[in-house]
C-alpha cells in the first residue's frame, strides 16, 4: 500500500543523509522525498511516498524515529489528510495547438508561467493523481520537459505535527 | 591569563570528566595536538595497539566487561577505514563506544586532501549517531552528546569526527552536566498495563519458555531474570549473546538456542504456548525458518528497548517497550501481587517432556578420542578456571564449542561478536576485558585462522603486560567453513585448509610470551593448569585437535528449529 510518512527533524548537514541511507540500507522503497526548513529555521519538514507492505511501514516509521536527529514521525495515511505536488511543464505550443493547451491549463487550474513564441511553460498544483491526469490528457509528443517535487503532505484539521 | 583551552585540551578534559581511565588508539598527523594533550597529563591512560581495528575492538571488550563507555581514538583517513569493523562489530551487538576520529583541517575538507576520508558518510550505516565538530564552541557539549547517546537506549557506537584546525583553536572551556536532546527520549519503564497483559498470559501458560538475550546483560539484569525464572519454575533459554544472563548452572536453564544451539532448547522453543522473549531480538540464527517456527501456535511477550527490533522478523503479541532491568522489577512485582500460581500439574508435564529432550543428550563427544577434541578442551578450561574466568572468543567453530561448554553463570564473562561475526575479535577484545578487570583471568578461545587477523596485538601485550591466555583451537581449518562444505558443498574443501601456518610457540616466543603446544588429551589439563599459574605471563597454547570435529547440533540453513543435524 502506498504511504505518505511526514517529519520533523534537525535542520542540519547530514541529516537528510541519514534518511536517504537507511532507505538504502534497508531496501525500502522511495517513491518520492521533499525536505525544506520550516518556519522554524532549526527544524526541516520531510514528507516521504513509500509502497509497501504495512509491516514493512511499520518498520520504516520506527527506524525513522530511531535516527537521533529525526524530532517526529507521522505516517499521514493513517489519518485524513490532504497532499499536495507542484509539476512545472514545458510544452511546445504552436499555431492552434497553443489555444487548446490554454484551455486544458484552465480547466486544470494551472497557470502558464513563461511563453515564447514556441513553447508554454506551465505550473501545475494538486494530488499526483492529478498531475498524472493532465500528462495524460496532453498530446504526449509536446512535451519537453517535466519536473514535479514530489508530495508534500498536512493532516486536515486540527491534526498538526509539531516538535 | 589565558584561561581558553585548545580543543586538543577539551577532548582530553571531557574524557577526564566522564571517567574514563583508558582508551584505545593509535597516533597519525591530525590527531597529533590530542596525542600532546593526552602526553601532559596521567588521568586518561592511553594504550597503544599495532592497529586500530585492534583499538576499536579493545574498547569494545573494556565495555562488554565493564559496562562503562569504551573509547577509542584514531587518525584520519586510514585511520578510520581500518577502525570500520570494529566499529561494526560493536554496532550489530549493541555496544556503548565512543570513537574519536581525527579529520582534516575545515578548510581542506572536500578537496581531497591528504588522508581525508568522509568519516561521516563511511561510517554512518554502522554508528548509532555521529558527529563531525566544525566549531569549536560546540566541541564539548558535542562530546557530552556522544557518551549520552552511546550509553542510553538501546547502546552503540558514536563517532566523534574532529578537524586537525578545531583541535587547536581556543575557547572557554566548562563541560555540561547534562544534555537533553529533543529528538531522543530513550524509554526505560515499560508500560504498566503492557505488563499486567504480559503477568496474565504467563500464567495462564501449560509450556511456557523464557528466551533471553543480550539486551539482558546490555541492561544489567541478570539478577532481575533470575529471580523471575526462579519464581515462575519456567525452563530458560539463552542467546549466543545472552549467556551469563541467566546461570548455565541453574536447573532451569536449558542452554543456547539456535543455530547450534541444544537439542532441549530448540525443541521447548518451538513447542512452548507462551514465549516471554527479553532482550533478544529474533535473529535469523536463532529462530531459523520463520514460517516453520509459525508452524505451531504460541503467543509472545517481547520485552525491548528498541520498538524496531519488536514485530521485526517475528509478529508478537504482548509487546514491551523498555529496560529489562526496570520491566522484570514491574513484572515481578505484579506477579507476586496475583493469588494464582502457573499451573503446576503442566509445568510439571512440560519439565517432562524437556528432560527426555534433554537426556538425549545432544552435546555429546567422544571422550575416549586419542586425537585432541576441541569440547575437551573447553570443558577443562571450565574446570581449571572453576567457572569463573572472562572467555573472549573469535569466530567459527571454536566460538561454538565456547558457548556451548563453557558455563556462564555470571553476566559480562563471555565476550563474543555475535551480529557481525568479526574473525580478529578474541586477542585485542581480550586486551581491553584485562585492562578493565587487571586482577581477573582473562582467555582467548581463538582458532588458527582467526587468530592471526590480528596476532600483531601480541606485542601490545608485551608492552603492556597483559596475562592473558590464548586457547588456540589448532584444526589447521577454517573448520567452520569447513563444516559448512562438508554438509552442503560435496566435501569440497575450497580454501578452506590453513597452508604454511606459523610454530605459533616460537611466534609467541619471539614477541616475549610463553609458547606450548598441546598434543595428547592427557596433557590437556596438566597444561592448562600449568599455564594458569603463570599468574603475570601471557601465554600462548596450541591445541592440536581433531581436523574433522564438527558442531552439533546444527540447523542447516532454511530449517526450523526442530530440524536439526544431531551427532
Ligand atoms: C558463527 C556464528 C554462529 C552463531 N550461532 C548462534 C546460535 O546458534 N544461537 C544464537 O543465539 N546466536 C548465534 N549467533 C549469534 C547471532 O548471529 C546473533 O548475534 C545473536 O543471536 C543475537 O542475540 P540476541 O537476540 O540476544 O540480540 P543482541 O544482538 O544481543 O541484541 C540485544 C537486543 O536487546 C535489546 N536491548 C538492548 N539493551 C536493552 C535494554 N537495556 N533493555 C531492553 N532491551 C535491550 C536490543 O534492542 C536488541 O533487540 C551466531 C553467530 C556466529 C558468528
Ligand atoms: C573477517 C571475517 N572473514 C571471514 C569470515 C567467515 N568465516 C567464519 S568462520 C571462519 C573460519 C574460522 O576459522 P578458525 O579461526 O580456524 O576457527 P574454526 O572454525 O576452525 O574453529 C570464516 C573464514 C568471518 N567470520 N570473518
Ligand atoms: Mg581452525
Amino acid at each position: 500500500m502506498r504511504h505518505i510518512i511526514s517529519l520533523l527533524m534537525e535542520n542540519e548537514a547530514g541529516a537528510l543523509s541519514r534518511v536517504a541511507g537507511l532507505f538504502s540500507a534497508r531496501g525500502y522503497n522511495i517513491e518520492s522525498l521533499t525536505v525544506a526548513p520550516t518556519e522554524d529555521p532549526t527544524l526541516s519538514r520531510m514528507t516521504l511516498v513509500t509502497v509497501d507492505s504495512d509491516d514493512v511501514v511499520e518498520q520504516i516509521t520506527k527506524q525513522l524515529n530511531k535516527l537521533i536527529e529525526v524530532v517526529k514521525v507521522v505516517d499521514l495515511s493513517e489519518g485524513v489528510h490532504i497532499e499536495r505536488e507542484l509539476m512545472l511543464v514545458k510544452v511546445r505550443a504552436v499555431d492552434k495547438g497553443r489555444d487548446e493547451i490554454k484551455r486544458l491549463v484552465d480547466i486544470f487550474r494551472g497557470h502558464i508561467i513563461d511563453v515564447t513564441d514556441k513553447s508554454y511553460t506551465i505550473e501545475l498544483t494538486g494530488p499526483g493523481s492529478k498531475l498524472d491526469a493532465f500528462l495524460n490528457t496532453i498530446d504526449r509528443s509536446t512535451i519537453l520537459e517535466t519536473v514535479r517535487t514530489g508530495a508534500s503532505g498536512i493532516g486536515r484539521g486540527e491534526r498538526i505535527l509539531k516538535a | 591569563m589565558d584561561t581558553d583551552l585548545t580543543g586538543a585540551e577539551i577532548t582530553i578534559r571531557c574524557l577526564q570528566e566522564e571517567g574514563v581511565d583508558y582508551i584505545f588508539g593509535y597516533p597519525g598527523g591530525a590527531v597529533l595536538f590530542i596525542y600532546d594533550e593526552l602526553f601532559k597529563q596521567d588521568k586518561v591512560k592511553h594504550v597503544l595497539v599495532r592497529h586500530e581495528q585492534a583499538a576499536v575492538h579493545a574498547a569494545d571488550g573494556y565495555a562488554r566487561s565493564s559496562n562503562k563507555v569504551g573509547v577509542a581514538l584514531v587518525t584520519s583517513g586510514p585511520g578510520v577505514t581500518n577502525a570500520i569493523t570494529g566499529i561494526a562489530t560493536a554496532y550489530m551487538d549493541s555496544i556503548p563506544m565512543v570513537i574519536i576520529s581525527g579529520q582534516v583541517p575545515t578548510h581542506a575538507i572536500g578537496l581531497d586532501a591528504f588522508q581525508e576520508v568522509d568519516a561521516i558518510g563511511i561510517t554512518r550505516p554502522c554508528v548509532k549517531h555521529n558527529f563531525l565538530v566544525k566549531d569549536i564552541a560546540e566541541l564539548a557539549t558535542t562530546l557530552k552528546k556522544a557518551f549520552y547517546i552511546a550509553s542510553t537506549g538501546r547502546p552503540g557506537p558514536v563517532l566523534v569526527d574532529i578537524p586537525k584546525d578545531v583541535s587547536q583553536q581556543k575557547v572557554p572551556f566548562s563541560y555540561p552536566e547534562s544534555v537533553s536532546l529533543r529528538s531522543y527520549h530513550p524509554v526505560t519503564k515499560g508500560h504498566s498495563g503492557q505488563i499486567k497483559k504480559a503477568a496474565q498470559l504467563i500464567l495462564e501458560g501449560k509450556r511456557p519458555m523464557v528466551y533471553a538475550g543480550g539486551g539482558v546483560i546490555l541492561s544489567d539484569a541478570a539478577p532481575q531474570l533470575t529471580e523471575l525464572v526462579r519464581m515462575l519454575g519456567f525452563p530458560c533459554t539463552n542467546t549466543l549473546m545472552g549467556l551469563g544472563g541467566f546461570p548455565a548452572t541453574d536447573k532451569h536453564s536449558v542452554g543456547m538456542l539456535g543455530m547450534h544451539g541444544t537439542y532441549e532448547a530448540n525443541m521447548a522453543m518451538q513447542h512452548c504456548d507462551v514465549l516471554i522473549a527479553i532482550g533478544a531480538r529474533f535473529d535469523d540464527r536463532v529462530i531459523g525458518n520463520p514460517k516453520h517456527f509459525f508452524n505451531e501456535d504460541r503467543k509472545i511477550i517481547h520485552i525491548d528497548i528498541d520498538p524496531s527490533s519488536i514485530s521485526k522478523r517475528v509478529k508478537v503479541d504482548v509487546p514491551i517497550v523498555g529496560g529489562v532491568s526496570d520491566v522484570l522489577v514491574e513484572l515481578i512485582k505484579q506477579l507476586k501481587a496475583r493469588k494464582t500460581k502457573p499451573d503446576q500439574v503442566s509445568l510439571k508435564a512440560w519439565w517432562k517432556q524437556i528432560d527426555l529432550w534433554r537426556a538425549r543428550d545432544c552435546l555429546k563427544y567422544d571422550r575416549a578420542s586419542t586425537i585432541i577434541k576441541p569440547q575437551m578442551v573447553v570443558e577443562k578450561l571450565y574446570q581449571v578456571t572453576k567457572g569463573d574466568a572472562f572467555i573472549t572468543s573469535d569466530v567459527g567453530q571454536h566460538q561454538m564449542w565456547a558457548a556451548q561448554f563453557y558455563k556462564f553463570d555470571k553476566p559480562r564473562r563471555w565476550i563474543n561478536s555475535g551480529g557481525l561475526g568479526t574473525m580478529g575479535f578474541g586477542l585485542p577484545a581480550a586486551m581491553g576485558v584485562q585492562f578493565a578487570n587487571p586482577r581477573g583471568a582473562v582467555a582467548c578461545i581463538t582458532g588458527e585462522a582467526s587468530i592471526q587477523m590480528c596476532i600483531q596485538e601480541l606485542s601490545t601485550c608485551k608492552q603492556y603486560g597483559l596475562p592473558l591466555k590464548i586457547i588456540n583451537l589448532n584444526n589447521r581449518y577454517m573448520g567452520m567453513v569447513r563444516q559448512w562444505q562438508e554438509f552442503f558443498h560435496g566435501n569440497r574443501y575450497a580454501e578452506s585448509y590453513m597452508n604454511a601456518l606459523p610454530n605459533f610457540v616460537k611466534l609467541a616466543e619471539s614477541y616475549g610470551h610463553v609458547g606450548m603446544k598441546i598434543e595428547q588429551p592427557g596433557d590437556i589439563e596438566g597444561a592448562l593448569k600449568e599455564a594458569f599459574k603463570l599468574k603475570d605471563r601471557l601465554v600462548f597454547m596450541d591445541f592440536i585437535t581433531d581436523q574433522t570435529e564438527n558442531v552439533f547440533p546444527m540447523i542447516p540453513g532454511g530449517k526450523g528449529l526442530s530440524e536439526m543435524i544431531l551427532v
